[in-house]
């Protein structure tokens, strides 16, 4: 029904979109295939975890030139449970399609930042402070690191230390 | 007021960073996190930018707030940067793994001073 309907509006040549075929505007190329539901939750998930960063450093303030320690403790944690998330998305059944987008990408990358973390390496420097500005990098790097590894093990055990009571109360 | 603006800063480079994500993910076929690099560096020479406005006296609380902390905060990220390093070393590219620590913490430390020193260049 629909294929002879359609040919026949091409053989008909009505108008220059036959003979060029409508390319739509760039915006709407741009937003074709969008999920916007996703869109929605990561920035949701983003305002979210930036006001969490924000609150953390407003109460932990630190002086100029001194160590940035709020920005650590936003770093090293953000690792530790995305370390976390992505055992539980990936080891358990059934996470909702919104989970990831709104906790990972949304949420924990809205809380932990990179920019505060080298523009703050930079301004110690500048500050004449370079042995904390190296102690900074360094301790950084190292504890979100061993925080990724501490979530997914921490994570994994628990969830296998629940399956074996589930299975022994089972049977 | 100004903290509408962070929050409105936040969503925008959390959405910012995930498109940015996609797009690198299709373009680039190798195992290496190249999206989130480019994010990282992006978001540490604006925000080394704006610090260094605010260094050299042009500083708004509006532009360090929104575009600052919300902003450069939220497009660049540390989670997904560690996870991914996590990643790499456990799936058999552990070269690749200290690579990618390396580049993201040398170009994104470039990057911050590069943006500081445009700052300085314009209003020093």
């Amino acid at each position: 029904m629909g294929v002879p309907d359609a040919a026949a509006g091409v053989a008909g040549g009505l108008g220059p979109s036959a003979c060029e075929p409508d390319r739509p505007p760039w915006w709407r190329r741009w937003a074709a295939g969008k999920r916007w539901d996703v869109l929605a939750a990561v920035g949701l998930g983003g305002a979210a975890g930036t006001g969490a960063r924000y609150g953390i450093a407003v109460g932990m303030p630190h002086p100029a030139g001194g160590f940035p320690f709020s920005t650590l403790l936003v770093n090293v944690l953000g690792c530790f449970l995305i370390g976390v998330l992505m055992v539980v998305v990936a080891e358990t059944v059934a996470s909702h399609r919104l989970v990831r987008p709104f906790l990972g990408v949304g949420l924990l990358g809205g809380f932990t930042t990179f920019s505060t973390y080298t523009v703050d390496t930079a301004e110690l420097v500048m500050a004449e402070r370079a042995g904390t500005a190296l102690a900074y990098l360094a301790s950084t790097v190292l504890a979100a690191l061993a925080a990724v590894v501490a979530g997914v093990l921490v994570t994994r055990w628990i969830l296998r230390a629940a399956r074996r009571m589930s299975r022994r109360r089972a049977t | 007021m100004t903290v509408v603006l962070m929050l409105l800063g936040g969503a925008v480079g959390a959405n910012l960073r995930y498109l940015i994500d996609r797009r690198a993910q299709r373009w680039r076929g190798s195992p290496f996190p190249w999206g989130t690099l480019t994010v990282n560096v992006l978001g540490s020479v604006v925000l080394g930018f704006v610090a260094g406005g605010a260094l050299y006296g042009v500083d708004a609380e509006a532009v360090r707030l929104g575009v600052g902390v919300g902003l450069c905060g939220a497009l660049t990220t540390y989670s997904t940067f560690g996870y991914e390093t996590f990643r790499l070393a456990t799936e058999g590219a552990r070269a690749l793994s200290l690579v990618n620590v390396a580049t993201n913490v040398l170009a994104g430390m470039a990057a911050a001073a590069g943006g500081i020193l445009l700052a300085a260049a314009i209003w020093a």
